[in-house]
C-alpha cells in the first residue's frame, strides 16, 4: 500500500471530552470491560482479570480503546498508581460512563473522550495509529496497514 | 458546572488551601461525568490518606506524611496541604492488615508502621476508623434517601439497595475530597431517574443458601454488567448475610451498583415501581442450565483437591456467620495442613472476642482476623496453593491477585475441607 493511499484513509469520530489534552498512539482496543484493582497490576500496567481477553497485556503508553469500566472501586487507585508507576495508558476512548472511568481518568491525568458518533470499538482496532484531541472532542484513526482494507 | 456561593468560595481558596484543591479535583470529577451541579454528602466511607510502600517511596516530599499522601494522591494536588478535619461524617473503610495479628498475616514492620501512622492520620482528622468492608454491620447505617459518597463496591450496592440510600460507586480520590468539603458531584445514583431498573432477572430455581445468593449474585453482575437487574421469581426473601453476598458478588462479575427484588428491596414495592418509566427491558433467565455453568465458572481455577488454605469472611462476616463457623467446628480439630482465617470488623470481633466465639474457633485450630482480607492485604498462609472459599466475590478476585487455585463452596463445604484437607464440594 503507497504512503498516499495510508494517509487518506484517516477516519475521524467526534465526541465528548471527559479530561483535555492531545496525545497519539498505537490503539489497544477490547471489548470487555476493564477491572483496575484486582484486575490490574499497576507496575507492568498489565491486565491481569482471569478470564479477560487482554489478561497478560499491558496498556502502558498505548491509547486504550474499552466499553468502560467494572467492579471494584479501587478503580481509580490502581489507574492513578499506574500514572506514578509509568505505565498508565496514552490516552482513553470508551463507550460507558461510570463514577470509576471518570475519576480514572481525572486522576491518571490523560486526554479522555467518550459519547462518540460512532462506535469506537467497530472502528479502532488494536495497532492503530489513534490521535486523541480531547480538547476539542476529536479521535483520528489511521488504520494499521496490514489490517486496511 | 453551577457552583453556590459556598462551593465557589471554596475553589477560589477562601476556606484554605486543602479545600482549595479537594474542590478543585470535585469539578475536574463532576465535569468527567458531565454533573451539572454537586449534592450534599452527609455520610463518606473511603480510604483516606493510606499509604503502602510504593506510595511511600514515590513521595518523598517533607513535611506531615499523612498530609503529603492526602495532598498529592487522594486529593491529587500538585503541592502539599494542611489537611484539616473532616466536615461531614466519614469513616475509614477497610485496610491493609490486623494491628493485633499482623505476624499471622506475614506482614512486615514496616507495612504495620505505614498502616498505624495511617490511622493515627485519620483519627486525628476524626474519620471513624471502621477498617471493614462492612460499615452497615459496624455502626454506620445510612438512612433512605441519604447521600452518601461510599467506596467499596459491595458496600456501594448494599446502600443503594437494601438501604435506599443513594452513593454512586466513588473512588479514594474523590471520597477524601468529599469528607473535607461535603460536597459530591449531583450524577449517576443520587437522582431518581437514574435508579430504575433496565433489566429483568427471571430466576427460575430455588435460592435458599447463602451459596445459592452468591452464585445468583455472579450470574446477574455477568448479565447485566453494569446495570440495574430486577429480580423476579419464586425466592425466599433474602436476610441481610444473603443481600451482602449476592450484591458482592454481581458488584465483582460485572458492575452491579444497585438491584431491585420486587416486594423486598425498598424502591420496588411492586414490578411497575422498580422499571419507573422504563417499559422494554431485557431479560436473563437463572434456571438449572445457568445454575450450574456460573457454579463451573467459580470453580474454574481449582484443581487440586488437596486444600491448605479455607478463607471466609468476604465481604467481612457477620456475628451470625461468626456463630455458624462455630457450630460446624462442633469442638473438632481442623486438619493440620490447613489454615482457617475468619474476617471480619473490629466491631464484629469485638463482640466474637467477648462471646467466646473467637476462642472457639482458635481451640479448633483458626484464628479470626480484622480489618482486611487475603485479596486487600496480599496475604495468604506460607506455600499456599489451594484455598477454599465460600464467597463468589473473593473467589473472582484471589487466585487472579495471588496466583492460587480456588474453590468455591459453601460456608460447610469450606469447613469440611479445613476440617480434612480435602475439598468434597458439591454442584448444584
Amino acid at each position: 500500500m503507497s504512503e498516499a493511499a495510508t494517509a487518506a484513509e484517516i477516519i475521524r469520530l467526534r465526541g465528548r471530552k471527559v479530561v483535555g489534552g492531545v496525545a497519539e498512539g498505537e490503539a489497544l482496543v477490547t471489548r470487555q470491560t476493564i477491572s483496575g484493582w484486582g484486575g490490574v497490576n499497576f507496575m507492568t500496567g498489565t491486565i491481569i482479570e482471569t478470564r479477560h481477553e487482554l489478561r497478560g497485556v499491558s496498556f502502558a503508553n498505548k491509547v486504550l480503546v474499552c466499553p468502560g469500566a467494572k467492579g471494584s472501586s479501587g478503580w481509580s487507585s490502581v489507574f492513578h498508581q499506574a500514572r506514578l508507576a509509568g505505565t498508565a495508558p496514552l490516552a482513553m476512548i470508551f463507550n460507558e460512563m461510570t463514577t470509576k472511568i471518570a475519576l480514572g481518568c481525572v486522576v491518571m491525568r490523560v486526554p479522555s473522550i467518550t459519547d462518540l458518533d460512532r462506535d469506537p470499538l467497530d472502528v479502532i482496532e488494536t495497532g492503530d495509529w489513534v490521535r486523541v484531541d480531547a480538547d476539542n472532542g476529536i479521535v483520528e484513526i489511521r488504520k494499521s496497514p496490514r489490517r486496511s482494507r | 458546572m453551577i457552583l453556590t456561593d459556598a462551593e465557589k468560595a471554596m475553589l477560589d481558596g477562601h476556606r484554605g488551601k486543602a479545600h482549595q484543591k479537594a474542590m478543585e479535583l470535585l469539578v475536574r470529577y463532576g465535569e468527567a461525568l458531565g454533573a451539572e451541579r454537586f449534592v450534599d454528602t452527609t455520610n463518606v466511607a473511603g480510604v483516606p490518606g493510606t499509604s503502602n510502600p510504593f506510595l511511600e517511596k514515590y513521595y518523598t516530599h517533607p513535611g506531615d506524611r499523612y498530609d503529603v499522601v492526602y495532598s498529592l494522591y487522594d486529593l491529587d494536588s500538585d503541592e502539599v496541604v494542611q489537611v484539616p478535619r473532616v466536615s461531614v461524617n466519614s469513616c475509614h473503610l477497610q485496610g491493609g492488615t490486623d494491628p493485633e495479628n499482623w505476624q499471622t498475616l506475614g506482614m512486615k514492620p514496616e507495612q504495620l508502621r505505614i498502616s498505624q501512622a495511617g490511622e493515627a492520620g485519620a483519627e486525628r482528622l476524626g474519620i471513624k476508623v471502621l477498617k471493614t468492608c462492612t460499615p452497615y454491620l459496624a455502626g454506620n447505617v445510612p438512612k433512605f434517601g441519604e447521600h452518601c459518597a461510599w467506596m467499596e463496591s459491595s458496600a456501594v450496592v448494599y446502600c443503594n439497595s437494601v438501604l435506599g440510600a443513594r452513593t454512586n460507586t466513588e473512588g479514594r480520590e474523590s471520597t477524601s475530597a468529599a469528607m473535607i468539603t461535603g460536597k459530591i458531584p449531583d450524577w449517576g445514583f443520587h437522582r431518581d431517574e437514574y435508579r430504575f431498573a433496565s433489566h429483568r432477572i427471571d430466576v427460575e430455581v430455588p435460592v435458599e443458601s447463602l451459596m445459592d445468593w452468591g452464585m445468583l449474585g455472579y450470574f446477574v453482575g455477568e448479565s447485566v454488567g453494569e446495570r440495574i437487574p430486577v429480580l423476579v421469581g419464586n425466592f425466599a426473601r433474602p436476610d441481610l448475610i444473603r443481600h451482602k453476598h449476592f450484591g458482592a458478588a454481581a458488584a465483582s462479575s460485572g458492575g452491579v451498583e444497585m438491584y431491585h427484588m420486587v416486594g423486598v428491596t425498598p424502591e420496588a414495592p411492586t414490578y411497575e415501581a422498580a422499571l419507573g418509566p422504563n417499559r422494554k427491558v431485557e431479560t436473563f433467565t437463572y434456571g438449572a442450565a445457568e445454575r450450574r455453568r456460573t457454579y463451573e465458572t467459580l470453580n474454574a481455577r481449582g484443581k487440586d483437591t488437596d486444600v491448605d488454605y479455607v478463607m471466609l469472611g468476604c465481604p467481612h462476616a457477620a456475628l451470625e456467620q461468626i456463630q455458624e463457623i462455630c457450630g460446624l467446628l462442633e469442638g473438632r480439630k481442623i486438619n493440620s495442613g490447613v489454615r482457617l482465617w475468619v474476617f471480619t470488623s473490629r466491631a464484629v470481633r469485638a463482640i466474637s472476642d467477648r462471646e467466646g466465639y473467637s476462642k472457639i474457633i482458635r481451640d479448633a485450630g483458626g484464628v479470626v482476623l480484622t480489618d482486611t482480607c487475603s485479596a486487600i492485604g496480599q496475604a495468604l498462609p506460607p506455600n499456599t496453593k489451594v484455598a477454599a472459599l465460600d464467597s463468589a466475590k473473593q473467589v473472582h478476585y484471589l487466585p487472579a491477585i495471588m496466583g492460587i487455585q480456588a474453590w468455591f463452596g459453601s460456608t460447610a463445604d469450606c469447613i469440611n475441607a479445613a476440617l480434612t484437607g480435602k475439598w468434597n464440594g458439591v454442584a448444584p
